[in-house]
């Protein structure tokens, strides 16, 4: 290195030094730390005691931790590939040529705007099981709804269907992966007489196939830490006989409510292990499947 | 060129420390006229922070070297904890009696015997639960504002309605449920019509099938359902043993939840839930109580604000809700207290105890309970206050906190996570997925494991955090 690029260097780091001091305090301490506390009692008041692997063996034994986690992998089992399919769904009859597209676009992308608290509250009004618009709806079929946000079979659901609502994020990435497919493949597919769904799964689905990878992974992590909604659906508890308690909330719980952040950070650090392993999985198990038209 | 980076480095250097020690810049708070600034967190809002500023104004006038600075905070408890581990926490500030010892054991708070002792502040001056409720551990931890009790308010013109004598509450718990059998009122559909029938007249096949909408209902356990964990006190139960032993699954506590399990059998889960969701919020004139969905309800002294406010036509009452065993527990009711707390690391705490010795005076404190509409804590009243109190009930709630069987919040550090766990058997039992003692179980090994968890760590830390607080002494 001579002197000059040793100066433009240093003057370099110099500028993003803000950056840097704040990823070091504000990103890098406090993961260091969640490790440290994780390995101990703490109350965040007062000093933390090392009672080693502890607070890990407890939750093998916590049955609300089993239960938030079964919750958890409820909701992300009909969360993830539903909201992949709806979404891609949506994303192909979007990109038809109707009339009026761009508003129809607009509209199914709308929901992802409105902020999720505010969502949650007006969703709980659709689903109140007395006077909810979508028991309302029911009724007209002659279906008697549930109580929805009442009973603990019902909780799950509930969040699921709102959670579906609010696809638009991952239709937009669909629309614009399917405009990316090259028109030629599909007209020489055509000139061989292939039908439309043929077209759309030997080569729709392969074109976009890295889109919807990507999709799944980010639903994987996402869905794994839900918690806006349904702390808002049940004020910060877990609904009725904590049908709804989630993961993230149950960690929220333990760390700010009951104060056992050691607790709190060693669950944090076994949530981002599942999320690692499930993530790892996922890219093996569709490594095959997926197609890089630059490869 | 090699001195600009330096001197850019420095100059980077400087900033960021600047902004970093920023954060922790320790006013010596002194008003212009050299008066000491106290810092006051208060959780209220509306009228209630109306009364308490003027007590504030009257304190600040009172005298010349100490000027209180009140600040509305939502969330105190949460931000008031996180101010104290911060180090930079206000001089006073309100809490609530139940979460004194939760705050104490973590030493978030500072000890007030040798104050108090000081200024002559001593137990004989209170109604003596409510002192009981500012200990922990035997350390006084604070001193109160505005306390409250529960009573049962009935609404009378339902009670007329039903053919019921208005002025009569039920004396017994068991009165209660027949009268709710009267009070209740149900539609059904009998060869192909809707009737309005009460539950009274349902036969025993009807009541067996439950195939009717609840229109209103006499009294339900959950509604408004604050102290579900606590209906054992009318059963003469406790929640634990005062010392290591948590008693969940006690017999009376499990007959209390029989208790609410006998409301969802005997008018239908599905049938509760759909009326449940059938209700406003609390604070609005669709609350059940307020818009006559609920005939019987055991509510708090500020209830008389909410009727006013929002129902002001209500025909009602309030009398002591009864127990199980009336002759054994006459006047059953759960007090607890806002309370005045010196947070640790305040900066003042002599001055603020100044403050909060001054509210404890017969005057202040009446003034700001007559704006709460609450009673006061102070065991000599006024008969001012008395007449001046728009709460025509106001000496029934005060008659309920003297009384030997004034129970309150148990005393744990872990209360959030006892309560929480208790709410989880009310849901299983309510819904009939459990029995009580199935519920209670699960309820009571649980919450021994978490509390045997507390008891170790009080264990290891337990004796110098005492000698810490008996030789606490304020600057």
């Amino acid at each position: 290195m001579t002197r000059g690029e040793r100066r433009n260097l240093w003057i370099g780091l110099a500028f993003i030094s803000p950056w840097i001091v704040g990823f070091l305090a504000f990103t890098v301490y406090p993961v260091a730390a969640s490790v440290y506390y994780s390995f101990c009692d703490y109350d965040v008041l007062t000093k933390p005691i090392w009672v080693g692997t502890l607070n890990y063996r407890d939750m093998l034994t916590d049955r609300v931790f089993w239960q938030s986690l079964g919750n958890t992998f409820y909701f992300a089992a009909f969360a993830l590939p539903l909201g992949l399919i709806i979404s891609l769904l949506a994303a192909v009859l979007l990109n038809q040529s109707v009339r009026g597209r761009p508003v129809f676009r607009a509209i199914f992308f709308l929901p992802s705007l409105i902020p999720v608290v505010a969502a949650s509250m007006v969703w709980l009004w659709i689903l109140n099981g007395s006077f909810g618009l979508l028991n309302q709806a029911l009724e007209w079929l002659h279906i008697r709804g549930p109580q929805w946000v009442a009973d603990p079979k019902w909780t799950k659901p509930s969040l699921i269907l709102m959670s579906l609502w609010a696809c638009g994020n991952t239709v937009v990435i669909y629309l614009a992966a399917l405009q990316d497919v090259p028109r030629s493949l599909y007209e020489s597919a055509e000139i061989d007489g292939a039908s439309a769904w043929v077209k759309f799964r030997h080569i729709t689905i392969p074109m976009i196939s890295p889109v919807i990878y990507f999709n799944l992974i980010m639903g994987i992590i996402g869905s794994l830490q839900v918690f806006a909604q349904a702390y808002v659906f049940f004020s910060g508890g877990g609904g009725p006989n904590r049908s709804a308690l989630f993961y993230a909330v149950y960690l929220f719980q333990n760390a700010f409510e009951y104060r056992q952040m050691g607790y709190a950070c060693a669950m944090a650090w076994v949530l981002f292990l599942i999320i690692l392993a499930l993530t790892w999985a996922a890219t093996r198990s569709t490594r095959k499947l997926i197609f890089y038209a630059g490869e | 060129m090699r001195l600009l980076t330096a001197r850019l480095l420095l100059g980077l250097a400087l900033g960021t420390a600047l902004i970093l020690t920023g954060c922790d810049r320790r006013v010596e708070g002194r008003t212009s006229d050299k008066r000491i600034t106290i810092q006051y967190w208060e959780k209220w809002t509306g009228f209630e922070d109306d009364a308490m500023q003027a007590v504030v104004d009257d304190f600040n006038r009172s005298q010349d070297r100490i000027f209180v600075k009140k600040l509305t905070v939502s969330q105190i408890d949460r931000k008031l904890m996180l101010a104290a581990a911060g180090g930079d926490p206000p001089d006073v500030a309100g809490l609530w009696s139940h979460t004194l010892p939760d705050f104490s054991e973590k030493g978030a708070l500072t000890p007030l015997d040798k104050l108090a002792q000081q200024s002559g502040v001593k137990r004989e001056d209170y109604i003596p639960v409510i002192w009981d409720l500012c200990r922990h551990r035997g350390f006084l931890w604070g001193l109160p504002t505005t306390p409250a009790s529960v009573a049962l308010h009935w609404n009378k013109q339902m009670f007329r309605e039903a053919g019921l004598d208005p002025d009569r509450p039920p004396r017994s718990l068991d009165e209660l449920d027949a009268m709710n059998d009267r009070l209740t009122v149900v539609d059904i559909e009998r060869a192909g019509k809707t009737e309005r029938v009460r539950f009274l007249s349902l036969t025993d096949a009807e009541r067996q099938a439950k195939k009717f909408r609840l229109v209103q209902v006499g009294h339900l356990p959950q509604e408004p359902g604050w102290w579900m964990q606590m209906w054992g006190y009318w059963f003469g139960g406790d929640l634990w043993d005062g010392d290591r032993q948590i008693t969940a699954n006690s017999p009376e506590n499990i007959a209390a939840f029989a208790w609410l399990r006998q409301h969802a059998e005997k008018f239908g889960v599905d049938n509760l839930r759909s009326f449940g969701a059938s209700f406003g919020n609390f604070a609005s004139p669709q609350s059940p109580y307020l818009s006559g969905k609920v005939a019987m309800v055991l509510q708090g002294v500020w209830m008389y604000n909410f009727i006013d406010k929002f129902a002001p036509h209500l025909e009602w009452a309030a009398a002591p809700f009864p127990a199980k065993d009336p002759e054994r527990f006459p006047q059953v009711t759960i007090v607890e207290s806002d309370v005045l707390v010196i947070p640790k690391g305040a900066r003042h705490p002599r001055e603020a105890f100044e403050f909060i010795r001054y509210v404890n005076t017969q005057k202040p404190m009446e003034k700001l309970c007559l704006g709460h509409r609450k009673f006061t804590a102070l065991a000599e009243v006024s008969p001012e206050f008395i007449k001046s109190h728009p709460n025509p009930f106001i000496t029934t709630f005060i008659e309920l906190a003297k009384s030997p069987h004034a129970r309150y919040v148990p005393r744990l550090s872990i209360w959030q996570e006892y309560k929480d766990e208790v709410a989880v058997a009310v849901d299983r039992v309510q819904a009939l997925m459990s029995s009580p003692a199935a519920a209670l179980d699960q309820v009571q090994q649980r919450m021994q494991w978490k509390f045997d968890r507390v008891l170790r760590r009080w264990d290891t830390v337990g004796n110098e955090r005492v000698k810490e607080w008996s030789d606490y002494d304020a600057r």
